[in-house]
């Protein structure tokens, strides 16, 4: 128990500090086939956000991991996902979960989009030393602003910059190609069947153009993972919905 | 040379423990009370924000009565002990037993060290995968720990309200029972008490990785008006957890 001067509050990460449980930041130049995990997108539509990441990891030129998921839920109205090294990313969903439900538990209410948006823009900037190692992490955050009534985005970069984007956001070695799939595609009027059909092509061009990122797998049952915020929370969605999604779309490729 | 005077540590101890239940009598009691689904907690509080009853973990509430600075300075530290240690481990690894341990040697290291004991006494609710591992722990002021299986009283006129929580209890109780029981039992033959007078806060077992939710005004009402349950809570559609906007506690 602290003293009242000298209370952490709600601040998990301050409070690993304090118990010595934080672990020591990366230095040094690391290897250069640690496992990457790529392409995540996030795009508004009317009810909310959908987010919408491949499987696929890749350590130098091999597949090291063909189920990764890289859309997380971080708690019950947003989400965050992640590109670059997957080992520091995966910890620092980890502790960005943990941290929003510890703040919800500790203060008796829960953190406001933005402060959970400039929250993950700190443990970004935490992590710049091992990101000029080579082991930097990129997410994006989106979710449901429940003061404002809609959905809202914003990428980042290795520096912990954060930007909030009106439409969409991609990130990871596919952005390029998903970001312009979806750049010519999006409406504001974009309803939950659109915009899902929408990031399911987005991803599926960026598998088609860029090796580090996975395609649907048909043939294993592995789809990427796509997930809607909402004013109801986050809702994964089903592998037979996205079967059907992506039969469309390769329906579509398939007569270009 | 001035000399203290001898008092003999039995008085010195009854003082304390004499102090203490003074403190907590003063108070308004909780009960907690196992159900079909879970654990029901009902405490008498006229504060819709200053809150008795709180999420500790994912299976894991607290509740205390008494002096509310203390109790959640108490709170707080439990949700710290749990978090890191989920964060340490694995989350399955967070149990309530280990809590009312560090609850217990807290209040007892207080009471026999310091100037004055914690005027508080608190309960650690765990609800199981299956009705077998549901638990409830009771912690008084001086560190004492009950381990109680059905019910558990706390805060002032607890032997009055635990022979009403006694009589009324039966093992296959449904959320409403659960909850008029520990209604009646709070409030006696004599008074009665509306849904703006209580907390009420429960760990349901099947609510999904958390199972802490808390029931609101209308909610209340609901149970307590008709005898037959109208709606069943563990619905996911209708979440009344702390996430809402809304309810800003404070």
């Amino acid at each position: 128990m602290f003293p009242p001067h000298d209370d952490p509050g709600s601040n998990f990460p301050d409070l690993l500090r304090r118990t010595g449980l934080k672990q020591p930041a990366v230095s040094g130049h690391g290897p250069d086939d640690l496992p990457h995990a790529t392409t995540c997108v996030a795009v508004r539509y009317v009810d909310g956000v959908v987010m919408a990441g491949d499987r696929r990891a890749t350590a130098g030129n091999l597949i090291s991991h063909r189920t990764m998921e890289k859309v997380v839920e971080a708690d019950r109205h947003s989400g965050v996902a992640i590109a670059g090294a997957a080992g520091p990313a995966m910890e620092m969903v980890r502790l960005f979960q943990l941290q929003l439900e510890h703040y919800e538990k500790v203060e008796g209410s829960a953190l406001s989009l933005e402060g959970k948006a400039n929250q993950l823009s700190m443990m970004v900037r935490g992590n710049l030393q091992a990101a000029f190692a080579g082991m930097g992490v990129v997410p994006i955050f989106a979710g449901y602003d429940l003061r404002r009534r809609l959905g809202r985005l914003w990428a980042y970069d290795i520096t912990g910059g954060r930007y909030e984007e009106r439409e969409y956001v991609a990130t990871g070695s596919g952005s390029l190609h998903a970001g312009t799939v979806i750049k010519v595609g999006y409406t504001e009027q974009l309803d939950r069947q659109g915009v899902l059909k929408l990031v399911a092509r987005s991803l599926w061009e960026a598998a088609d153009a860029d090796s580090a990122t996975g395609g649907p797998d048909a043939l294993r049952g592995i789809y990427p993972v796509v997930a809607t915020i909402t004013a109801d929370g986050f809702d994964q969605v089903t592998d037979t919905e996205l079967a059907t999604t992506f039969a469309t779309v390769a329906e579509d490729v398939r007569v270009r | 040379m001035n000399m203290p005077f001898y008092v003999a540590p039995e008085q010195v101890m009854k003082d304390r423990a004499d102090y203490a239940r003074k403190g907590i009598a003063r108070g308004r009691a909780l009960v907690g009370i196992r159900y079909a689904d879970g654990i029901a907690i009902v405490a008498e509080n006229a504060s819709a924000t200053l809150r008795k009853i709180n999420e500790i973990y994912d299976r894991i509430a607290f509740a205390g009565v008494g002096r509310y600075n203390e109790f959640d300075q108490l709170r707080v530290a439990g949700v710290r002990a749990a978090d890191l240690k989920g964060f340490q481990y694995s989350r399955d690894d967070v149990d309530a037993r280990s809590l009312a341990n560090l609850y217990s040697q807290h209040l007892g290291q207080v009471f026999t060290h310091e100037m004055k004991p914690m005027e508080v006494e608190i309960l650690v609710a765990e609800v199981g995968h299956s009705t077998d591992g549901d638990q409830m722990f009771h912690v008084l002021y001086d560190g004492t720990v009950f381990d109680e299986q059905d019910y558990s009283v706390l805060g002032g006129d607890a032997d009055t309200i635990t022979e009403r929580v006694r009589s009324g209890f039966s093992d296959d109780l449904d959320l409403g029972a659960a909850v008029r029981l520990g209604t009646a039992s709070l409030s006696g033959p004599d008074r009665t008490l509306s849904p703006t007078d209580l907390e009420v806060a429960l760990l349901v077992r099947t609510n999904g990785r958390r199972c802490f939710r808390r029931l609101d005004d209308d909610a209340l009402g609901a149970l307590a008006s008709s005898p037959t349950e109208p709606t069943e809570p563990t619905e996911p559609t209708e979440p009344t957890e702390p996430t809402e906007p809304t309810k800003d506690t404070g």
